[in-house]
């Protein structure tokens, strides 16, 4: 592994599990950016 | 390195995360496979279908003992496939009515494994050493990697009610690794040299000069040097592929291949849907809003214009009810004087007469 | 007429009778699959890994659960506010629809005790599947907090119940994004499988087509439950309901037609992409033209037409219609169509004991619902919480 990824499949394996993670993130932090966004609307 | 941890996810992800310098070497990534990783090369022209290389397996894998013996060639009659007993069996067939070829199947282990692919807890691995090998401490028995294997290798302990597992063979990886074996069962047992264990470079080119030495007797075509991505086992026949049970329309694209496409849509749905779908939330709630607005000024607007218009007949009704009074007096008044008046003529005259 | 006689009738009605049976089977059934393993009870093999509780349950289960969200961003998101009373039939629906896929899958599984592994020991993020049970699991939770309000007025959870209505939108939303997701990558399963899968239904497209019949899918079933729920549940039903009810079916067999006949071209171009066009003229070509055109043009013209003659009735048979063409796609991709070039005594049908596991899933479906409908808000209003929208 120290010369990083020899198969697609590995690298894939790897990438995707950061994929996932943002996913995840991108969610959370849109619903705290759009109360942060709109908080100051009165109604 | 063993990829496991208590949290898969951030395993996947994180563990290979220290190691992943030359990953990053930009968006046109390829791989070439693990350098010097070896395979097997099958050449069914020296084939001679006495099943040594199925008798070879079964033993160094202790499986059961099968119904027939392996010097019972009959077997070789039916078309048979891999089973939960046979990581490897030998087909005869026929091309053209001709003599006899044997072809041997058994896992490819694929360069980019397919069933690696699908497999949701990542069962499969490519080693270095170019076996796929499966995993069944952490296989939850869902068969996907048997839906995804372009050739129908991987079989099911379908009977085992508490751990069923994924059954396939894995190029004596376990056996090579605990210093058993040094060359896979099968090809030790091999009487007539058809099969070949070494790195998978050196295959092809042994390959190559096969076909170079003897252009009539083998097709000139490498199976598994592009099937798939590329196997690491490889196959030489003097009959085309297809022929001998083995399908020469599976392309050369891998399994992984297959699905990135897919995969790098979905991250593009989570991250783009809420814009799009709160934006249009706030739209419909802002003409909502608009609505209610202009709705609630033109009730407002009614209402006092017909509180005016009310207010407005009052008056009318109010003078015309005046205007009519006035009328009504006055007629009664004008009534009342003719009265008197005529009353006062009729006393005239009552007075004249009498 | 006794009390006793009474309960005498309600017990055994025709409908308990069988369900009864069917309840009693499928438990048999359950203690023989689990006990003995899948290959007793069921007609897979090596060549055929998957059946029917992953053809029909999974695949057929979770498109015609769309209707959930479907239905729910329909009016939170696009301003059809004015069907409000529809959501939570089809959130019921929706829920239950995914809680028996997933119970259905318990069967299906190998080792089902180790289903969250993916999670929590090892994750294969390069896997479709992986895809799909992360969505599934997180939607069933969605679904089910969706669904909750009605339970917690029943209950009289109030603080509770107004803590998740607040979040109705973001949930709403957070719907969407899992159920694009998970519909699309049902189809995307079958995307590594080129070499099995006969090409008019391989295509790169797959994902896309999942994605978008499912949405015809949910808006068919909705039409079709209400119908169905209408028949049996009349009487539980609000006036609210029963006076959008109409107006409702209008609006979504338009949506419906409209779909539909997206699908319809996107299918099309699916086959010239790939230059598939001469595979119409052999017998699996016909199979795919009787699909296309009675299953899916077919009923975008009769919901046209229904909508435009203002014929209940006709949109109500248009959305069986559509229903049976929506199974009959999601077989034709994981069972029919799949393995086409084995011999047909290598191909799969399904045991007795299969059909009867399905049976049985459903009917506890069914049953379920029943159940909820006949005591909870779903139909109707819970008095405290009227005008709340
Ligand atoms: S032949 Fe099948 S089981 Fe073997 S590595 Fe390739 S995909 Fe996996
Ligand atoms: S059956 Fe096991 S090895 Fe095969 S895909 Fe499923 S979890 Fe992975």
């Amino acid at each position: 592994m120290e010369h990083g990824f020899y198969t697609l499949q590995d690298f894939l394996l790897y990438t995707k599990g950061w994929a996932y993670i943002l996913m995840g993130a991108s969610l959370v932090v849109f619903l705290a950016y759009w109360k942060f966004l709109f908080s100051r609307d009165k109604d | 390195m063993k990829r496991r941890n208590f949290l898969g996810l951030m395993g996947a992800a994180g563990v290979s995360a220290a190691f992943a310098t030359k990953a990053q070497a930009a968006g046109n990534v390829h791989f070439e496979g693990y350098p010097g990783s070896k395979g097997v090369l099958f050449d069914a022209v020296r084939c001679i279908g006495c099943r040594k290389c199925e008798e070879g397996c079964n033993t160094v894998n202790n499986l059961p003992a099968p119904e027939k013996p392996f010097d019972d060639l009959t077997v070789l009659d039916t078309r048979r496939r891999t089973q939960n007993e046979a990581f490897t069996v030998v087909n005869k067939y026929q091309p053209d009515g001709g003599p006899s070829v044997f072809s041997k199947i058994q896992c490819m282990h694929c360069l980019e494994p397919s069933c690696a692919s699908a497999c949701f807890v990542a069962a499969f691995k490519k080693q270095p050493s170019g076996a796929v090998t499966y995993d069944e401490s952490v296989c939850v028995g869902c068969r996907y990697c048997m839906v995804a294997c372009p050739f129908e290798i991987p079989t099911f302990t379908y009977d085992d009610p508490i751990t069923p597992k994924v059954v396939k063979c894995d190029l004596c990886e376990a056996n090579i690794q605990a210093g058993r074996i040094t060359i896979p069962g099968c090809v030790a047992k091999c009487p007539k040299e058809a099969l070949v264990y070494g790195e998978r470079k050196e295959l092809i080119k042994i390959a190559r000069n096969r076909i170079a030495a003897a252009p009539d007797k083998y097709m000139d075509h490498i199976y598994g040097e592009h099937e798939m991505g590329g196997t690491s086992w490889l196959n030489l026949a003097g009959v085309s592929f297809s022929q001998i049970g083995m399908r020469e329309d599976l392309g050369v694209k891998s399994g992984p291949e297959l699905t990135s496409g897919a995969l790098s849509v979905v991250a593009m749905v989570p991250a783009l849907w809420p814009l799009l779908l709160a934006g249009l939330y706030g739209v419909t709630k802002r003409s909502e809003k608009i609505n209610k607005k202009e709705k609630a000024e033109a009730v407002a607007e009614a209402i006092s214009a017909t509180q005016e218009k009310a207010q407005a007949d009052l008056k009318a009704a109010m003078e015309r009810a005046q205007a009519d009074k006035e009328a009504t007096v006055k007629r009664e008044v004008a009534k009342a004087l003719e009265e008197a008046a005529k009353a006062a003529e009729q006393g005239e005259k009552e007075e004249e007469g009498a | 007429m006794t009390t006793e006689a009474v309960s005498k009738k309600t017990l055994f009605t025709p409908f308990n009778v069988i369900t009864g049976m069917i309840l009693i089977m499928g438990a048999f059934l359950t203690v023989w699959r689990f006990g003995w393993g899948l290959g007793p009870v069921t007609n897979l093999d090596h060549n055929n890994p998957w059946g029917i509780w992953i053809g029909f349950d999974l695949l057929c289960g979770v498109a015609l659960a769309a209707g959930g969200y479907v239905t729910s961003s329909a009016v939170y998101l696009f301003g059809m506010k004015k069907h409000h009373a529809a959501v939570r039939p089809a959130i019921l629906t929706a829920f239950l629809g995914y809680l028996f896929v997933v119970i259905a899958l318990q069967y299906d599984l190998g080792r089902p005790w180790r289903l969250a592994y993916p999670f929590v020991v090892q994750s294969g993020t390069t896997s479709m599947l992986f895809e799909v049970g992360l969505c599934v699991a997180l939607y069933l939770t969605v679904l089910f907090l969706e669904y909750s309000p009605a339970a917690l007025e029943w209950l009289g959870y109030k603080r509770l119940r107004n803590m998740i209505h607040r979040c109705t939108i973001a949930l709403t939303i957070f719907g969407v994004i899992l159920s694009t997701l998970h519909q699309s990558s049902l189809g995307a399963l079958y995307l590594i499988a080129p070499s099995k899968l006969h090409p008019l239904w391989y295509s790169t497209y797959l994902p896309t087509f999942f994605f978008v019949s499912s949405a015809a899918a949910g808006m068919s079933m909705v039409l079709f439950e209400g119908w169905v729920s209408h028949k049996a549940f009349h009487n539980k039903m609000s006036k609210d309901y029963l006076s959008q009810h109409d107006d409702l079916y209008y609006s979504f067999a338009k949506g419906a037609s409209w779909v539909l006949l997206g699908y319809v071209f996107i299918k099309v171009i699916g086959v010239a992409v790939d230059d598939n066009w001469h595979l119409l003229a052999t017998g699996w070509g016909q199979w795919f033209l009787f699909e296309l055109l009675g299953f899916a043009l077919l009923p975008s013209l009769l919901y046209a037409i229904g909508v435009r003659e203002k014929n209940l009735k006709l949109i109500r048979w248009t959305a069986l219609l559509t229903v049976l063409g929506i199974i009959l796609n999601r077989l034709n991709v994981s069972l029919i169509a799949y393995n086409y070039h084995l011999p047909s005594e290598m191909r799969y049908f399904p045991s007795w004991q299969e059909f009867g596991v399905t049976l049985f899933v459903c009917t506890m479906l069914v049953v379920t619902f029943k159940f909820i409908v006949t005591r909870m808000p779903i139909f109707h209003e819970h008095p405290e919480y009227k005008d709340e929208h």
